[in-house]
Parts: structure tokens; sequence; C-alpha cells
């Protein structure tokens, strides 16, 4: 029982990672697939992870896997934030599509300022 | 000065029960080198540390993270299907800008644990933080406006951090 709920949980997650890998291809600018890579591959990757633990229980295994967990949900999200955040100051331009761009506003008045 | 070598105490303990658990079946060799890991890892990081900043002993505190916890799942498996629904959509209806947001919290640990959950949930992922205010990108703008966006995005979280945290 505990194998069948484990894949099942397993399945769910391989689906996840998938539409986050589409999201990678398809959504035009690097802030966008920031946005897919953090969302659809953390949880796909924690359900696979979870899975591992339905299915071993409280083995070396599973203990392993379920506290790989939260270590991915916190360097997923500082992760994508430094990535965002570097790009933006090195100068890459969102996409030409985009409605607003607080953030630039704010980068050039603190420049203008000084 | 006592605060400060606790810190460091407390992350050297934090960092060895994680080795531990690792490494589980524990022997010797482990721990040895579990032992010097642990003190590289509080030389290095123990001025970082956060301990000392959060009231860690009130049951109140983590019955709301508890709450918070759940309702954060939550919105990360929304987050997870609208991103999905976006992604596998034919003509891609993304609507996307970098807004402002401002929130009311005041610790550092309590913002960290903002700009986290909030690069997690639906559509939004931080890009920087300036004192009160957050810059974060949303795939899809529904309120260009501060305090729009303040209300989609940070309204639902901040009452359970400044509860856990404040």
């Amino acid at each position: 029982m505990n194998e069948l709920i484990g894949l099942i949980i397993i399945t769910v997650g391989v689906v996840f990672d998938f539409f986050g890998v589409l999201g990678l291809l398809r959504l035009p600018d690097v802030y966008n697939r920031l946005q897919a890579a953090t969302k659809c591959i953390t949880l796909g990757t924690c359900g696979i992870m979870l899975g591992t633990f339905v299915m071993n229980g409280f083995t070396g295994l599973g203990i392993k896997a379920l506290i790989a967990i939260p270590f991915i949900f916190f360097t997923a999200a500082t992760g994508s934030h430094a990535l965002a955040r570097g790009a933006h100051k090195f100068g890459i331009k969102l996409w030409h599509k985009s409605v607003c761009d607080k953030y630039r506003e704010k980068v050039t008045t603190d420049k203008g300022n000084k | 000065m006592e605060g400060i070598a606790m810190r460091y105490f407390v992350l050297f303990l934090f960092a060895f029960v994680m080795w531990l658990i690792l490494t589980w079946p524990a022997d010797w060799q482990h721990i040895i080198v579990g032992v010097i890991v642990s003190i590289i890892v509080m030389v290095l990081f123990g001025r970082l540390a956060v301990v000392g900043e959060v009231k860690m002993f009130d049951p109140k505190r983590w019955a709301w993270f508890i709450v918070y916890l759940v309702v954060f799942i939550w919105e990360c498996i929304k987050a997870n299907l609208d991103v999905a629904y976006r992604v596998i959509h034919p003509r891609m209806p993304i609507k996307p800008g970098i807004v402002k947001v401002k929130t009311n919290l005041k610790s550092d640990i309590a913002r960290t644990f903002l700009a986290n959950t909030i690069t997690m949930t639906p559509g939004t992922l931080s890009v920087d933080v300036d004192g009160d205010e957050l810059y974060i990108h949303w795939i899809y703008v529904r309120d260009e406006t501060v305090e729009g966006a303040t209300k989609y995005i940070v309204g639902r979280f901040e009452r359970f951090l400044a509860k856990v945290f404040e």
C-alpha cells in the first residue's frame, strides 16, 4: 500500500517537474523562467522526495529524503531571488510586453540622488 | 558577549545534529568528521546566525507557525497549478512586470520569511528588498499601484508572520 501511495506522489512530482521544464522553454524572459523554475521544479522535486519517504518509511533513506525538502525550499527561494536581482543589476531587460518595472524606476532615482 | 557565544554554540549544535541525522547510524568516524565540519561551519557563519531574534519557547508562536505552514503549502500547490496552467495554455496568458509592495514587518527574519514565501506563491518572485519596500516580479500584474499590489501579494501572509516572529 505504501509502495502504491509513494509511486503516485512520485508521479505527481515528475509531472510538475515536466511543467517546470516546459515553462523554462516556453516563457519569454529570464524572470518569467525563474518563476517556472522555482515553483514547479521545487514542488516536483519535493514530491519525489516525499514519495521516497512514503515508500521507505523511517529508514535512513526515508529520513534523508524528508530532511532534503526544507533545504530545497530555502535554497530554491533564495537562489532565485539572487539570480533575479543579479540579472536586473546586470541590465537584462524585461520582456517587451511587460507592463511595468518599478524596480528600474527606483534604481534610476537612486542614481539621480547620488 | 555571552549572546554572541550562545549564537555560535547554537549554530554548532544545529549543524552537528543535522549531520548526525543525515549519517545515522552514527559511529566514531562519522562523529569526528561531523564535529570538524560543524566547527568549520560555526567559524564561517556564526556571525550570521539569527539565534535570539526569535522567541523560541513560546507555544503560541509554534501554533501560529503551524497555521502558517498549512496556509503556505496550500498556496504553494495553487502556485504550481497556476504556473502549469499558464505554461500549457497555447497563448500563454502572462502579463509580467515588477511591482513595489510595502510591508509592516520589522525584524530581519520575518522579512526573510516573507520574501521567501512570496517567491513560492502564485506568480510572484521577490527581486530586491529595500527597507520596508519589496520589489516583486509578478507574472500576471493585476494592480500596478503600491497599495493594490500589497493587498494582493503581502496581505495573505503578513498577519501570520507577524504573530510568529514579532
